[in-house]
């Protein structure tokens, strides 16, 4: 512990890829602002701190910390109550500690499933035995512990208290350095932070304010799956039957994705007032399917409709691929919700 | 008192045509499972698929959606619309785990109490051989308490 009297700065991955730690570090020479400004005390993915490092920290000592990733089992769930105790300032950083992100896909099954794919039905890997990992091992020298992996993954703040969110996976370094200049402007000229709970390093409106593409009214009679069609470089994505979820997926990347031809994927998440994104998404997609009308016999109609919905491969993955911890269902029932 | 379960079905009905039926079901005196809790929507095209997972994650065993027959709504087409966004609903119940049977969609004229009586009783059928949903106790199980039951048991041994 030096006493310099800077700020001090932590970040920590959970169940993440480590994305979110290079989009802190593709803030470019402003990491050098970033050094100036605090101290770093706990970054593993950058240099070499210890968790007894930590644990040595008196409470609230860490006066900001970015927390990636989602809460796959009880390690992860561990580091969590540990930085919350160690931190004034706590931010759910990036998609997956926010909402889920990728990692909480796997509520789309079971954690047996999990298991049996990563350790047993797996083209590369050779477990004649079929041995998972255990828990609890007994060896000579006494107990080995494994975390325990969890049947359902979380978003951090259904853990702990979380006091900022910061969405995108991962999020743009453009957001992540202006919400670091906020953080900045309180710790060193007392400007006021945000109010608690907030989203920062994003808009509050849909994406589809952003996206430069034209746009009209969307009469949609099928759904093209990405290799299924050439898309135009102008036009409005979903309205050639992409699915693209920047109607219900926050601004705050700029549309980098729509802007390159690829749908939205829906990282920033929901939109305010949105609470579960996939089911606004299903709503907003289905009622612009453009088949059948009133004037139609009923069998026709729900054969009509039937045809363009099972156009849309896998709703429940596409429309929640990041949402899905944060989801009203959370988790599926029984395990085979994974196409 | 016998302990047959009741199933919770949370109705949402439209205002011009199955809140009506419902309402005639009643004056009519027509007999039907009492397990229905109607909500009246304005429309049916108006039923958000957030208050059907809402419905179910608060402890709702099924959802019933009614409105005006095809070609009959208020609004020219809001009903139509709420068949497409129900059949998609449809397809992402499968992949939640949720039987056809706890989400139904079903058509009524304000003059059909009989139909809206007959559906919900055969739908509290459906949904009672199904048995509970309960997703908040049965499906989210709370991780932490299933580990450190392991973790305890483990340090028991030692």
């Amino acid at each position: 512990m030096t006493g310099n009297g800077k700020p001090k700065l932590a970040m920590y991955w959970a169940s993440s890829c480590g994305g979110c730690e290079i989009s802190v570090l593709n803030i470019h020479e402003n990491i050098l602002t970033v050094d100036e400004v605090f101290e770093i005390v706990f970054f593993p993915c950058i240099a070499d701190f210890k968790i007894k490092d930590l644990e040595s920290y008196p409470d609230g000592y860490i006066d900001l910390c970015l927390f990636n990733g989602a809460i796959r089992n009880s390690e992860n769930e561990e580091m969590a109550h540990l930085l919350r105790k160690k931190s004034k300032v706590l931010v759910a950083f990036g998609s997956c500690a926010y909402e889920g992100c990728i990692p909480a896909l796997s509520n789309l099954t079971t954690k047996e499933a999990t298991f049996n794919k990563v350790y047993i039905d797996n083209p590369t890997i050779d477990n004649p035995d079929g041995i998972f990992p255990q828990l609890v091992s007994k060896v000579d020298e006494g107990d080995l512990f494994l975390p325990n992996f969890y049947h359902t993954v979380k978003s951090l703040d259904q853990v702990i208290d979380v006091d900022y969110y910061i969405p995108g996976c991962p999020p743009e370094p453009h957001q992540i350095w202006a919400v670091l200049q906020v953080v900045v402007g309180a710790l060193t000229e007392g400007l006021p932070l945000p109010p608690a709970g907030a989203i920062l390093g994003a808009g509050t409106t849909a994406l589809c304010e952003e996206c430069s593409r034209e746009k009209h009214e969307k009469t949609i009679k099928r759904f093209y799956r990405p290799y299924e069609i050439q898309p135009d470089p102008d036009q409005c994505l979903l309205e050639q039957g992409i699915i693209c979820l920047g109607i219900a997926t926050r601004a705050g990347c700029g549309a980098l994705c729509p802007s390159v031809g690829i749908g939205c994927r829906g990282c920033y998440g929901p939109p305010d007032g949105v609470e579960d994104q996939g089911a606004k998404m299903l709503s907003a997609i289905a009622s612009v399917l453009d088949v059948g009308d009133e004037s139609m016999e009923e069998d026709k109609l729900e054969e009509l409709i039937q045809e363009a919905v099972d156009t849309i491969a896998d709703p429940v993955g596409t429309f929640y691929r990041f949402s899905m911890a944060h989801s009203i269902l959370k988790r599926v029932k029984n395990g085979k919700g994974a196409v | 008192m016998n302990d047959q379960f009741e199933p919770v079905i949370v109705g949402f009905l439209c205002n011009w045509c199955s809140y009506r039926a419902a309402d005639l079901a009643g004056t009519a005196r027509i007999k039907y499972a009492p397990n229905l809790r109607p909500i009246r929507v304005m429309c049916s095209g108006r039923v958000d698929p957030q208050f059907v997972l809402q419905a179910l994650r608060s402890g709702a065993d099924g959802v019933l959606i009614a409105g005006c027959h095809p070609g009959e709504c208020h609004y020219v087409n809001g009903n139509i619309k709420a068949l497409r966004r129900f059949m998609l609903l449809k397809k992402t119940m499968e992949q939640w785990g949720i039987e056809d049977e706890r989400v139904q969609l079903l058509w009524a004229s304000a003059s059909e109490g009989t139909v809206l009586a007959a559906a919900v009783t055969r739908m509290t059928e459906e949904v009672r051989a199904l048995g509970p949903l309960r997703w908040g106790e049965k499906v989210l199980i709370d991780n932490r308490a299933a580990a450190y039951a392991v973790i305890q048991e483990a340090q028991h041994d030692r």
